[in-house]
């Protein structure tokens, strides 16, 4: 079984990429659960998702505390990832939203060295291909290429009952893109 | 009929699955009035009334006094019904809860377990079930989203059964269950509609054919009103198994009133509501690879509650642990406690047992609490005693 934690701010689709990864792998026929964390909903506020992700049925209907993976999907929670890695496990993934040459700016500070670092620079990729920011989708993308789950048309036939035209569009054209970038960080 | 069964598998949070549900059985009327964390149900089925994909009466009404009343009046013509609440709503609609149950109202209810003010809180505890557990209505708990879809098809055919006539709730953890994506297998609608068959609820209130409903008895009538939804009460197991054995040829999902993990042979048995059957489960599986005897009781038929299952899978258990997601204030536990101390006292059972308060306003249920409460229980079972009676787990002092 695979626990992930999506970090971000409130607006930015923490909850929705979360919903989007569990339904895909589902879509698949496989297991997963995804949870929200509860509070108020104010935008700009840290929000978190969770997701599991498993061949067997889930049972465990509880939180999760021990990632294997987080991915971080604001830009500034990106640059100060420090902050977010709260039970990552020693052997875990984390994905940011920055350029390689940010992340070399900045170091990978007291990372656990068992730790891989992945980056895939959402920014950029949705400000050039569709002019907005949008954060999530890219980092799904992303995740997407690294784990092997799920597959790239399973994301697309979910986001289809989610978004249509050019919203619909967008998100396909930065998710993969972002799943041809993403690149580990040594 | 082919024989190889089309499986459909989709991901579905706990909201989306009841009203998936509640859109297949086809109902005539819902009535509701919005709260969280159950609003996506009544959302969900206003859409598919505004699409068209569900011909059916929405009603928004002004509270779920309103709400509830409304569903009263509706099912007395036959109309399925159905509604759908939380918390201070369930509160709120609390003697109108009484009044669809002596009425012989069949409705069906769904509740997304959630705490009581004060002070404000949206997340989940069984509160507000609790608190609704004496209004005669039948109240079911699902553990996990498949559970909660499953469910609510059963609960329309035994609240219209002829020999029930009864509102049920189905219960499901806030939050936990009702905002988390799960895959669930769902039935073709044909199935469903089979299943289901038509609403022939016999005393349709008819112009032509007046009828006296919610009348006024005196001394001299009351109680023998009341006997008989005891007695209906008394029966209205035995149909639940039949109904839940049905369900089971169409679905290949079973659910007894009570779901046993590993009890068989266990010597610690862990009773519990609602999603946290499903960690403890989880965790009973591990201690299981360790060689202890660990065993898990979830309840899906907490009213009426299933006392001879109940003594037949603890008769062999020699510690109980009870998970309350509720307290009764003032009163000798919480109350899952209580009807089970009452119902291992009434035959004679003389085990070790204790009441652990839990989760209460959301508190998160961890797989650790889940491994220190089996602990603690194997402790006894070398001791021979828990050191009390009533633990309140996991608050900070």
């Amino acid at each position: 079984m695979i626990e992930i934690r999506w970090h971000g701010r409130g607006g930015q689709g923490v909850v929705t990429v979360s919903d989007i990864l569990a339904r895909s792998v589902i879509y698949e026929g496989k297991y997963a659960q995804h949870f929200p964390e509860f509070g108020p909903e104010r935008s700009g506020a840290p929000v978190k998702a969770y997701t599991r992700i498993s061949d067997e049925p889930i049972e465990i209907h509880s939180g999760i505390y021990e990632p294997d993976i987080i991915i971080i999907i604001d830009r500034n929670m990106s640059k100060d990832f420090y902050s977010y890695l709260d039970g990552l496990k020693n052997d875990g993934l984390l994905f940011l939203n920055l350029s390689k040459e940010i992340l070399n700016s900045i170091g990978r500070g007291r990372v656990p060295i068992g730790v891989k670092i992945y980056v895939a620079d959402s920014k950029k990729i949705s400000l050039e291909e569709t002019g907005r920011l949008i954060f999530n989708i890219p980092m799904l993308g992303a995740l997407a290429r690294i784990i092997r789950t799920p597959k790239l048309e399973s994301i697309e036939e979910i986001l289809k009952t989610r978004f249509s035209d050019e919203l619909l569009e967008y998100n396909i054209r930065i998710l993969k893109r972002a799943y041809s970038e993403v690149e580990m960080f040594e | 009929m082919s024989l190889v069964k089309q499986i459909r598998m989709v991901a579905l949070t706990g909201n989306e699955a009841i009203a998936y549900a509640v859109k297949q059985a086809n109902v005539d009327v819902i009535a509701a009035y919005p709260i969280t964390p159950q609003t996506i149900i009544v959302e969900r089925l206003s859409k598919y009334v505004a699409d068209g994909e569900l011909e059916a009466a929405f009603i928004q009404a002004e509270s779920e006094h309103s709400a509830l009343s409304i569903c009263i009046g509706a099912a007395l013509t036959g109309a399925r019904t159905f509604t759908s609440t939380a918390s201070q709503g369930l509160a709120l609609m609390h003697e109108v809860l009484h009044i669809a149950s002596s009425m012989r109202a069949p409705i069906v209810m769904a509740v997304a377990n959630r705490a009581l003010n004060s002070p404000l809180n949206i997340h989940c505890d069984h509160s507000d079930i609790m608190n609704a557990r004496d209004t005669g209505w039948i109240h079911l708990f699902a553990n996990n989203v498949q559970q909660a879809y499953d469910l609510t098809l059963i609960a329309f055919r035994l609240s219209e059964d002829l020999d029930v006539l009864l509102p049920t709730s189905i219960n499901l953890d806030g939050f936990i269950l009702t905002h988390s994506v799960e895959p669930v297998e769902v039935l073709p609608d044909e199935d469903v509609r089979n299943f289901l068959g038509e609403n022939r609820y016999p005393y349709e209130i008819d112009f032509n054919k007046p009828l006296a409903y919610g009348v006024m008895a005196l001394p001299d009538t009351y109680m023998e009103f009341r006997k008989q939804l005891y007695e209906v009460l008394k029966s209205a197991p035995r149909i639940y198994d039949e109904i839940a054995e049905e369900y089971a040829k169409i679905s290949g999902r079973r659910y007894g009133k009570l779901l046993p993990y590993f009890t068989e042979d266990a010597e610690v048995i862990v009773i519990a509501l609602g999603s946290s059957v499903e960690t403890l489960k989880y965790v009973a599986k591990r201690l299981r690879r360790e060689g202890l005897k660990a065993g898990v009781l979830g309840i899906t038929m907490y009213r009426p509650f299933p006392e001879e299952e109940l003594v037949e899978i603890l008769s062999k258990a020699k510690v109980v642990v009870v998970m309350d997601r509720a307290y009764s204030y003032g009163g000798v536990g919480g109350p899952l406690y209580t009807d089970v101390l009452s119902t291992l006292y009434k035959n004679d059972l003389k085990i070790t047992i204790a009441d652990f308060i839990y989760g209460l306003g959301g508190r998160d249920f961890k797989i650790s609490d889940a491994e220190e409460i089996f602990k603690k229980a194997f402790r006894a079972l070398e001791k021979g005693s828990f050191d009390q009676d009533i633990y309140w787990w996991g608050v900070k002092e």
